[in-house]
């Protein structure tokens, strides 16, 4: 089992890397949101630091969606995921490495980038630990709950804009409970309990989307 | 309407059985109450016009799919029961080939040797020479033929031990040479005890002594 999932890992890796730069996308995508953002802003430093945790918030939410879109597309149309599914491992288990590959992939780089967002938009050490924080619990959930909808809509031509309004309702609580996280941060405030709303979310996420995903996928092969 | 040929013929243990299987797709019923079963050392041509449901009941036979009604027994017992344990039993080649055109051919290879758990001992630049792929073997599979596409993932054939082949249209885009290398293939696949169901527009396959069975295309 480990040498499948290594086997794996290896794979995605392989192809995320080669030739193509789609990986990058979503990483370019969000450094361009945080670049332009305050150009069209008044370009304050009060305001930045109001406005910073949203905006670099609601600029990983759309990298991530826009990463998501490719998340098995390829393998479902070339039948890897049938031979996947054929292949007598536990299904649900290589679906579960394939998402978290995937996240390390294109929102990895982001929370990489973090501090260079942070410092874009005046945000302070302390809001800066709490938005970290926020991104490294909140982004899995993310991709693992997304997962579901872009195995759901994998046999329609274009499901991209379907994907994003499955999507939607699950972007608002966590955005919500991020930047109030930050916010707190900024007051110099303790923000445990936010952490533990989204740390909660992400277990749950951990413990019942694999095999929603895996249930999606063999939907989509019907 | 669907019927088995009468020369049908049961010889050694069951493997595959289908019972009482239908499919309806996009409100068309494609075939009911179908029942055959496939033994070991034996195989099942299905033959039928474009849209008789060849493909929809091969994917029924692999699981990839549900039937509407009935069900698929690997050894008399259902395939959902231990799906794991019949996907070990099984190849299964579709229309989609199931590789990766970034990939080469030996990548390709090794990660499905890899996921499904075969050991290394086939020399895959042996085999792929065989198949006449020699030289191509590091080459991205997108930049091969159709046809050359096709002969990796036949490959899969010389690679698993699996007792059951299911084989959606194997001959498409194949040449002479590699049509008689695969039918000889089938042939020792037969005669070694393992079951096969196959679908082609060919009637090389009447050449491999199957069990016939027609499906006709009904509005």
């Amino acid at each position: 089992m480990i040498r499948v999932l290594n086997a794996i890992v290896k794979r995605e890796f392989k192809l995320a890397f080669s030739g193509s730069f789609d990986f990058a996308l979503p990483l370019l995508f969000g450094v361009m949101v945080i670049s332009l953002f305050p150009l069209g802003v008044s370009p304050g430093p009060e305001m930045l630091q109001k406005i910073g945790a949203g905006v670099i918030w609601v600029s990983a939410i759309l990298a991530s969606l826009l990463g998501l879109e490719k998340l098995f597309r390829e393998d479902f149309r070339d039948g890897s995921l049938e031979q996947l599914r054929l292949s007598g491992q536990p299904f649900a288990v290589i679906l579960l490495v394939k998402v978290v590959v995937h996240w390390l992939i294109t929102v990895g780089p982001i929370l990489i980038l973090s501090p260079l967002f942070a410092l874009f938009l005046n945000l302070t050490p302390l809001m800066f630990e709490a938005l970290f924080l926020t991104l490294l619990l909140g982004t899995p959930m993310l991709s693992l709950v997304g997962a579901i909808a872009v195995a759901l809509t994998l046999s329609l031509e274009k499901g991209g804009i379907l994907l994003a309004l499955l999507m939607l309702p699950l972007f608002i609580p966590l955005l919500i409970f991020a930047t109030s996280a930050v916010n707190n941060a900024q007051l110099q405030l303790n923000y445990n309990g936010q952490l533990g709303i989204i740390a909660a979310m992400l277990m749950l996420a951990i413990a019942l989307t694999p095999w929603s995903i895996s249930f999606a996928v063999k939907v989509s092969q019907n | 309407m669907v019927y088995c040929s009468p020369t049908s013929l049961i010889v050694g243990t069951i493997l595959l059985t289908a019972e009482n299987l239908s499919c309806i797709k996009q409100d068309r019923l494609l075939f009911s109450q179908l029942n055959f079963s496939v033994s070991a050392g034996n195989g099942l041509y299905i033959k039928g016009e474009n849209g008789a449901g060849k493909t929809s009941l091969l994917r029924i036979l692999t699981g990839l799919s549900q039937p509407a009604e009935g069900s698929v027994l690997w050894q008399q017992k259902d395939i959902t029961s231990d799906f794991e344990e019949y996907a070990t039993n099984l190849v299964y080649l579709g229309h989609k080939l199931g590789l990766n055109g970034n990939l080469s051919a030996i990548d390709n290879l090794v990660f499905w040797n890899t996921v499904n758990s075969i050991d290394d001992t086939t020399d895959l630049y042996e085999l792929l020479s065989l198949l006449g792929l020699a030289g191509l073997e590091d080459m991205p599979v997108n930049r091969l033929s159709a046809g050359q596409q096709r002969r990796v993932s036949l490959a899969r054939l010389w690679l698993k031990p699996a007792a059951l082949w299911i084989l959606d249209e194997p001959f498409n885009a194949l040449d002479v040479q590699a049509v008689e290398l695969l039918i000889d293939k089938i042939k020792s696949h037969i005669t070694g005890g393992g079951s096969l169901v196959i679908t082609s527009h060919l009637d090389m396959v009447t050449r491999l002594n199957c069990d016939v069975l027609h499906m006709e295309y009904n509005i």
